[in-house]
Order: C-alpha cells, then sequence, then structure tokens
C-alpha cells in the first residue's frame, strides 16, 4: 500500500485540494440550531441537507434534523415557490416548530430565487394561519465559507426577531462558532458577574443533549423567541471574534456589518468586542469587559482559575518552549490560538485558514507580540497547502480540526484537536477552548503531548516529568 | 398548505404508502419515487450516488466541478481500500466562486484539470457535474475532451448534477463513465473462468477476502468494479466471461450495459451472512458448469462453516430471540442482513432502505414475519417512532441514524460505507456478530430507561 500522494514541492494551484473550509449552508444551519424550536431548512436539492447534517452529526454525536425543499429539474426551471410551500407544510406538520429558517444554497440562488418575496407570499396567504416565525438568510455556497453563512445568520435572526420595546436590564452575548460546552461555560460566566445575558447563538443543548426518555423531534434548549425580541432592547453587546463582519453581496447598503455592529447603529446598543478569549491576554481582556459592563469585579472563582492556569504556565513552559506549531481553521479559531501559542513561547510557523478576509495577518500580528511578525500567515488555503508546507516547517505538533489527522501522521507529529469538525473521535462537542478554564484545558493537552511524544522517542525511563 | 396544529404527524400522509405492515396493511409497498419536500429523507443526491460509486478507483483523479461543499463534504468519505496508489484520497475541487458563477467556471476548469495532471500523473480523470454547472451553461464535455486531446490522457465526464434525480440516478451517471473505460484494451486475453466483481467497494479490505474465496475455487477476477479499482484493469472488463453483480443498486445499469454490448451475462449476489456469501460461491461455479469447481467451493464453505458456527455459538445463546431494526441504503443489503441475524438468533421487526425497488421489498416481505414494518425513503421522525413501538435491541444503519439508536438507548450497527469493520464474507460474518453483540449486550443500557 503506497502513501496519501504529497508534492514534494511548491507550485501555484487554482484548484483546492483537501478543502480547509466548508460552505455557507452549513454554518447557517448550526447557527439556526441555536434558536429555541427551530428547525433549519435548506432551499436546493436533497443532497445538501443530507451531506450537512451528516457532517454536522458526525462532530455532535446528535440527532441533526434538517430539512430540503428537495429541487428536482422542474424546480430549476419553474422555480422552487411549490417546493417550498410542500416542505413547509410538511416540517410543520411533523415538528410543530417554533420558527423556521431558510438558508438558500448556490443552486436557489443561481436561478435566483426570491426566497423574502416567496415567505411573503405565503404569510399573506389567509388561509394560513398560526405559521412558526419564518425567517431566511442568503448563503450562496460559492461565496465565502461557513462562517459567512454562520455569521449572516446571526445578523439575520436579530434583525427578524428583534423588536422595539422598552429597554431591558439584559446583556447581548454573541460567542461566535464555538464548542457547546464552551457556551455552557461562559453562560455560567455571565450568571457569575451577575449578568442576565441572551445568548446568540445558543446550541449548547441542542446540539448536546442529555440521553431522552423520549424522543424529541426538535432537541430541547436554545435561545427563546421572547429574549431574541428583547435583543435591540439590551444596554449592551458582547461579541467575540474579530471577523464577524457579513459581506455577501451588496446587502447593507454594501456596509460590512456584524450582528453587534448593526445594534449598535440601529439601536444604540453599545458594543464590547474582542477575540475570542484563549489564553490569558485575551482572557484578561474578555474577563475586564464583563467586569466594566456588569460594574462587579471579577468573581473569586475567576480569580482561582486565572491563578491555576497561571500556576501552570510556571510548571509546563520548558517543554513547549520554541517548539513550532501548524495552526489552522476559522480565522477566528486560528487567531485565538496564534495568541493563546504566542504568549506560552511556542513559535507558531505557519497559520492557515480557508477563509479570505484580508485581515488574518494584520490581526495576528496584533495580537501576538512574541513572534507575531514571523508567523507565515495563508489564506484561501486549503489542507494540501498546509502539508506541503509542514515539509519545509518541520512542526513540532499540529492544532486544529480531525481533518489534519493525516499531516500530522504523514509527518509523525501530534495533532490536538480542536474547534469543528471533530469526526475522528468522541467528545468533539465537549472540547473547552475558552475563558481559563478552557485555556487550562488546552494548555495541558499541549503540554502533555509534547511530554508524551519525547517520552516515547526516548530511552529514559521517564518515570517522572 | 394543509397545516394541522393540534399534533405531530407520525407519517406525512403523502408516504403513507410507503410504509407497510406485514399482515396488515390492505396496500402494496409504494418505492422509486422522488423524496419529498421537507420529509427530512435520509437520501443524499444525484451527486453523491456517482461519487461514492466511482471514488475506490485509486489511480483516477477525482475532480469536482462546482462549489466548495460538494467536495468538502465527500473527502475520503469511505473506507475503500487500495493495495497501491492512493490518489483517490484526495479531495479535488475547482471551489467556483461568485466570479465564476457569473462569468462561467470553464476557465477555472480548464487550468485545475491542466495543473491536477501536470502534478499528479492520474491513468485517467472523472470529472464530476455539481448542481449549479448545468445552470451557469459550462460545458465540461468540451473541456473534458479539450484537455484529454492536450494531455492524450481519459477524461470522462460525469453528469451528476444533484438535482437531476435521486442517488440511483447518480449511479447511473457514474455507470456511463465506466463503460466509456470498459472495452479500451483488446490486447488483453483473459484466462478461462475470469469474472468481474460489480459492486463491491473494498471497505475495510473485503474484496481481498473475496478474491481469497474464489481464487481458491479457480475463478479469476479481472476487475472489481470499483473496489481496489484501477483504470487499466477496467479497461479490460469485457474479457470476462460473467459479472457478478452485488449491491444491486449501484452496479446493474453497467452490467445489463456489458450484456448488451459484449454479451457478458451477470448473476446478483450478496457476501453478506454464510447462506448468501455460500450461494455467490456456488452460483458462480454452476456457471461455469464446472463440477469440480463446485466441489472445491463445497469445501471451502464447510471447511469454514466447521469453525464460523462453533465461533456463533455463543453470540447465537446471547443474542436469541432480540428485535432488531435496519435501514440501510440499499434494499439488497436489507435482505442480506435479516438472514444474517437470524443465524445469531435475532428476528428483524422494522426493515427499510433508501432506494429499494419493488423485488427487493417483495422478497423482504416473504422473508419477514408478520407484523414487521418495510418503509421505503424513511426519515428520523419515523424511524424513531417505529423503533419505539417495535422496542428492538438493535438498530442496524448508517452515521444519520446512528443518533437516533443511542438517544433512545438501543444498541447499533454501522452497516454503512464508512466502517472501519469488514462483515462481507465467513469471516465478515463473525465482525458482524461480534459488534451486534457488543452493542446489544453492553452493560451501559442498564442506566437507560426504555
Amino acid at each position: 500500500m503506497e502513501k496519501i500522494p504529497t508534492l514534494s514541492y511548491i507550485r501555484p494551484f487554482v484548484s483546492t485540494r483537501n478543502a480547509c473550509k466548508l460552505c455557507s449552508p452549513l454554518g447557517a444551519c448550526i447557527a439556526i440550531k441555536g434558536i429555541e424550536g427551530c428547525v433549519p431548512l435548506i432551499h436546493g436539492s436533497q443532497g445538501c441537507a443530507t451531506y450537512i447534517r451528516r457532517y454536522i452529526i458526525s462532530h455532535y454525536k446528535e440527532p441533526v434534523d434538517i430539512a430540503s425543499s428537495n429541487f428536482s429539474e422542474e424546480t430549476t426551471i419553474f422555480g422552487g415557490e411549490n417546493n417550498l410551500k410542500t416542505a413547509l407544510t410538511n416540517v410543520i406538520n411533523q415538528y410543530q416548530p417554533k420558527a423556521i429558517g431558510i438558508t438558500t444554497t448556490c443552486l436557489s440562488e443561481t436561478i435566483g430565487e426570491d426566497v423574502p418575496l416567496q415567505l411573503s407570499n405565503i404569510r399573506n396567504d389567509s388561509s394560513n394561519s398560526n405559521l412558526p416565525s419564518l425567517f431566511t438568510i442568503s448563503t450562496p455556497s460559492y461565496q465565502g465559507t461557513h462562517m459567512d453563512g454562520f455569521n449572516a445568520t446571526v445578523l439575520e435572526i436579530i434583525k427578524h426577531f428583534t423588536k422595539k420595546m422598552p429597554s431591558a436590564d439584559k446583556v447581548n452575548f454573541f460567542p461566535g462558532f464555538v464548542s457547546p460546552a464552551d457556551i455552557r461555560h461562559l453562560k455560567e460566566v455571565f450568571i457569575d458577574f451577575n449578568i442576565d445575558a441572551i445568548t446568540l447563538p445558543d446550541y449548547s443543548d441542542t446540539l448536546d443533549n442529555p440521553v431522552w426518555e423520549k424522543y424529541y423531534r426538535v432537541p430541547k434548549g436554545g435561545t427563546p423567541i421572547s429574549e431574541l425580541e428583547q435583543i435591540g432592547s439590551a444596554y449592551a453587546s458582547v461579541e467575540l471574534g474579530s471577523f464577524t463582519e457579513v459581506k455577501q453581496g451588496g446587502k447593507n447598503g454594501g456596509k460590512e456589518l456584524s450582528a453587534a455592529t448593526w445594534l449598535e447603529n440601529e439601536h444604540g446598543i453599545k458594543n464590547h468586542k474582542t477575540i475570542l478569549p484563549i489564553g490569558m491576554n485575551s482572557c484578561d481582556t474578555f474577563f475586564d469587559i464583563l467586569s466594566k459592563v456588569s460594574g462587579k469585579d471579577i468573581p473569586t472563582k475567576y480569580v482561582m482559575q486565572r491563578g491555576r492556569l497561571l500556576d501552570s504556565y510556571a510548571d509546563g513552559h520548558k517543554y513547549i518552549f520554541g517548539k513550532k506549531a501548524v495552526v489552522y481553521g476559522e480565522e477566528d479559531l486560528v487567531l485565538a490560538l496564534c495568541s493563546f501559542l504566542d504568549e506560552i513561547g511556542v513559535e507558531v510557523a505557519l497559520a492557515a485558514s480557508g477563509a479570505n478576509s484580508g485581515k488574518l495577518q494584520k490581526e495576528i500580528i496584533k495580537h501576538c507580540p512574541e513572534h507575531g511578525k514571523s508567523i507565515k500567515v495563508m489564506s484561501d488555503s486549503d489542507f494540501e497547502q498546509i502539508n506541503e508546507e509542514c515539509n519545509l516547517i518541520k512542526p513540532d505538533f499540529l492544532i486544529g480540526n480531525s481533518k489534519g489527522q493525516y499531516i500530522a501522521k504523514n509527518y509523525n507529529v501530534p495533532l490536538i484537536r480542536v474547534g469543528f469538525p471533530i469526526h475522528d473521535r468522541i467528545g468533539g462537542q465537549r472540547v473547552n477552548h475558552l475563558g481559563y478554564y478552557g485555556t487550562q484545558e488546552l494548555f495541558d493537552k499541549v503540554v502533555n503531548a509534547m511530554i508524551e511524544y519525547k517520552q516515547n522517542n526516548s530511552p529514559i525511563g521517564y518515570k517522572y516529568m | 398548505m394543509h397545516i394541522d396544529h393540534t399534533t405531530m404527524e407520525k407519517i406525512i400522509k403523502e408516504r403513507s404508502t410507503q410504509v407497510h405492515t406485514i399482515g396488515t396493511s390492505a396496500h402494496d409497498l409504494d418505492c422509486e419515487k422522488k423524496s419529498l419536500a421537507g420529509s427530512v429523507s435520509q437520501r443524499a443526491c444525484v451527486f453523491c450516488g456517482s461519487r461514492v460509486v466511482l471514488y475506490p478507483i485509486a489511480d483516477a483523479l477525482h475532480l469536482i466541478h462546482g462549489p466548495i461543499g460538494c467536495a468538502a463534504y465527500t473527502w475520503d468519505i469511505r473506507g475503500a481500500l487500495s493495495s497501491g496508489p492512493q490518489l483517490h484520497r484526495l479531495s479535488f475541487s475547482t471551489d467556483l466562486r461568485e466570479r465564476d458563477v457569473v462569468f462561467g467556471g470553464e476557465p477555472k476548469l480548464y487550468t485545475a484539470l491542466t495543473e491536477l495532471i501536470e502534478a499528479y500523473k492520474p491513468k485517467a480523470a472523472f470529472v464530476y457535474s455539481t448542481c449549479i454547472v448545468g445552470i451557469i451553461g459550462d460545458d465540461v464535455d468540451a473541456i473534458c475532451r479539450r484537455v484529454s486531446a492536450e494531455q492524450n490522457l481519459d477524461i470522462l465526464p460525469v453528469m451528476s448534477e444533484g438535482f437531476k434525480g435521486t442517488k440511483k440516478d447518480g449511479y447511473k451517471a457514474a455507470c456511463d463513465a465506466l463503460a466509456k473505460l470498459v472495452g479500451t484494451d483488446n490486447e488483453f486475453q483473459a484466462p478461462p473462468f475470469s469474472i468481474n466483481i460489480l459492486g463491491d467497494f473494498n471497505l475495510a479490505g473485503e474484496l481481498w477476502m473475496l478474491k481469497e474465496y474464489y481464487e481458491k475455487i479457480g475463478v479469476n477476477i479481472i476487475t472489481c468494479l470499483t473496489g481496489d479499482g484501477r483504470i487499466d484493469e477496467i479497461r479490460q472488463a469485457h474479457k470476462a466471461s460473467l459479472n457478478v453483480v452485488q449491491c444491486s443498486g449501484s452496479m446493474m445499469h453497467l452490467a445489463k450495459e456489458m450484456e448488451d454490448k459484449y454479451g457478458i451475462p451477470f448473476i446478483k449476489v450478496s457476501y453478506f451472512g454464510i447462506e448468501d456469501m455460500a450461494d455467490a460461491l456456488y452460483e458462480v461455479a454452476r456457471f461455469f458448469k464446472n463440477d469440480e469447481m463446485l466441489q472445491q467451493a463445497r469445501d471451502l464453505v464447510s471447511e469454514e462453516i466447521k469453525t464460523l458456527l462453533p465461533a456463533l455459538a455463543p453470540f447465537k445463546e446471547k443474542l436469541q430471540g432480540k428485535k432488531a431494526a435496519i435501514y440501510v441504503g440499499g434494499a439488497f443489503k436489507a435482505i442480506s442482513l435479516v438472514k444474517a441475524l437470524r443465524l445469531i438468533g435475532m428476528e428483524t421487526v422494522m426493515v427499510g432502505s433508501q432506494t429499494g425497488n419493488k423485488d427487493d421489498y417483495n422478497l423482504l416481505k416473504k422473508l419477514c414475519n408478520e407484523g414487521t414494518i418495510i418503509v421505503d425513503d424513511s426519515n428520523p421522525n419515523e424511524l424513531s417512532e417505529f423503533v419505539k413501538e417495535k422496542d428492538v435491541d438493535l438498530f442496524i444503519g448508517g452515521v444519520k441514524e446512528r443518533p437516533i439508536a443511542y438517544k433512545l438507548g438501543i444498541g447499533f450497527c454501522d452497516h454503512n460505507h464508512e466502517r472501519k469493520e469488514a462483515l462481507a464474507g465467513f469471516e465478515g460474518m463473525l465482525n458482524f456478530a461480534n459488534e451486534v453483540y457488543a452493542s446489544v449486550t453492553s452493560p451501559v443500557w442498564k442506566f437507560f430507561k426504555r
């Protein structure tokens, strides 16, 4: 049996070889899963829904139902409105959902489907009483990545549900595309600061439910619609991530807006934006924001977590100093991981993403004071480019989703599995990345991976580290 | 729109004829229909059908022409092993962007094909069309012809636009592409008793086990379509005396075409379970009207059974009387599974498939006991209702069915194309029994309320 072919030289390609990104409707479906009682529906052919379901299920190990309007050849000629009606009817009768989020696809976008108009026809038809809330997001798969779909959906949900209401003693929290365990942890942090937060999206239960005594067609959990309606009344927003702006098409008058910046513009809600809190620096920034927003000191629990993390930095620093890392994935995850690895003395040799915002390099330099300028940043890249770069880099470890496993195997170095997807292990939905608590888990993993590697390749007894 | 806010529909009305209970349903089972919009079918699309069938051809370049999703979701999708080259394990895409959709994807396809052929030197290339390719009017055929002439290489367009039918139409598109390769090597002289294996994908090395059985009884295999597949072997496939077709859905089209064009007859077999595995060898021997071969097949089977039956006995003892539900892609596999389960003492009380036809379902009706639910093109809601209603101990299916079983505290056996354990042949039967046993009798279920 031969090895998977790897080129021994580097040349440019216009094709993508082993994509390091997913398509926009996938991100949209995950965000839609974060609303209570909401079912995603993909307006396109059956395969999109099934592939995306299979991909999401393989990570979260949960039932994930995504409906399809099931385009046929006739649909592409005569339009999808009738299919959409049939699909909505069947979803409503089978699931009795509180809301349905409809995403488009490359197919429905290319044939020029006007889903907002179709939905307004359906709503205006007097025979359709008591419809669940219907909203739609434009997510052509030929634009951007799954993160563009995710961010566009969060923005669309807000625009759709927010009502003009008297101001409320609430804070909007936009965690971005993080693990269910991360969302659970950060919600607890908000509670401990005595902040009444509206978290969007909140798939911490819907994509990581406990075992059921009976089968729920629509899994429990998610942000309640009643909360979504109050988003415009909050007194502050906390948004994680530097790449959350939606820039699809000529929408928003051509402006690039994130959910939180839209709220700032439309409702005057102050936005506190910071990168994903991984590592001491970015966690300190995040906790300072919460302290400021709540007017309270950081609770002792987190002061202790911070102290323990710092204590472990001392215990572990030598084993990772100067180690060469390759980081890949979504831009926000890559940025936060670089910031973390930089502050603990790891040399990030390569930071790669399939996305292409044009801002990754600048952000990395800003957040990596130690080595930021020497980090090679590759945008719009794919796994084979990463693989070929590794041949020159000779990394000590890789950190990213499970799709890079074959590269780690190729160079016989550890892969630290983070982010999405983690298809080849259980527990991807329970990986903690964020806060002092999540960073602790990551730091221990990185240090232990390096010690284990040395131990396995050493003649010394190694009963002690 | 007929919306009922009072109760959740158990089965969508339009789908009621696609569910049948043996002994009590008045109607015949309806099948081979397009999936209903909004039904959350477990089926994929035309592209998926083509992609999974051609994927195991290991020395070919597989280029997916379309936006990135179609390639990303099918990267290294099957555990289809290759004894040699591994080019099929890479996922190549033209990764169409908005610009390409507006101005046409032909230039990108041309450059992508050319650069990839130069870099990876494949034996041939398959170019898969996805949904939007036809809509934006790319002439994929013309580009393939042009690059083919320039690079002196077979480049086979696969017309697999997702919306143009169901997964089954994707099988046909894949067969159409293969048919263009078959018969292109006329130099080759086949030894006597030569067959092709159609519809095995060498998941977890299953083909290698089957090859060993066939070789032991004196049968020569020219090529397997498409497990451990090689372009040059496929060119010679027309020299075989017989096509032995497994997985009736995916390869029947090619078998029929080879019968018409080259006069090669075909038989349908299955390699799952002792009975079907043995029958496959007997049928091939009978086809060649060779007594020595038939005797060798009998000897092989009795030799295998001598060790296998005692090995299965302890599993059977523990699994006797337990109930199973099956929902898989092809109904032919479901039929074998019903028999294989019986061999280890288990009764099938629900069985269904994504793509079964009338004949398959009639066979299932004869094979299963009264009260068994048979279902075509089902969905998560129905499946969860059926397994609860029938109070099963085991669910056999794929990735999308697994969490339904586990959420309800039911054992599960993976029988889709991602599995890592060989389940075919005699050895596979033991693996199957072991996997079923491990899941059904695990002590963890004691903590679940059923």
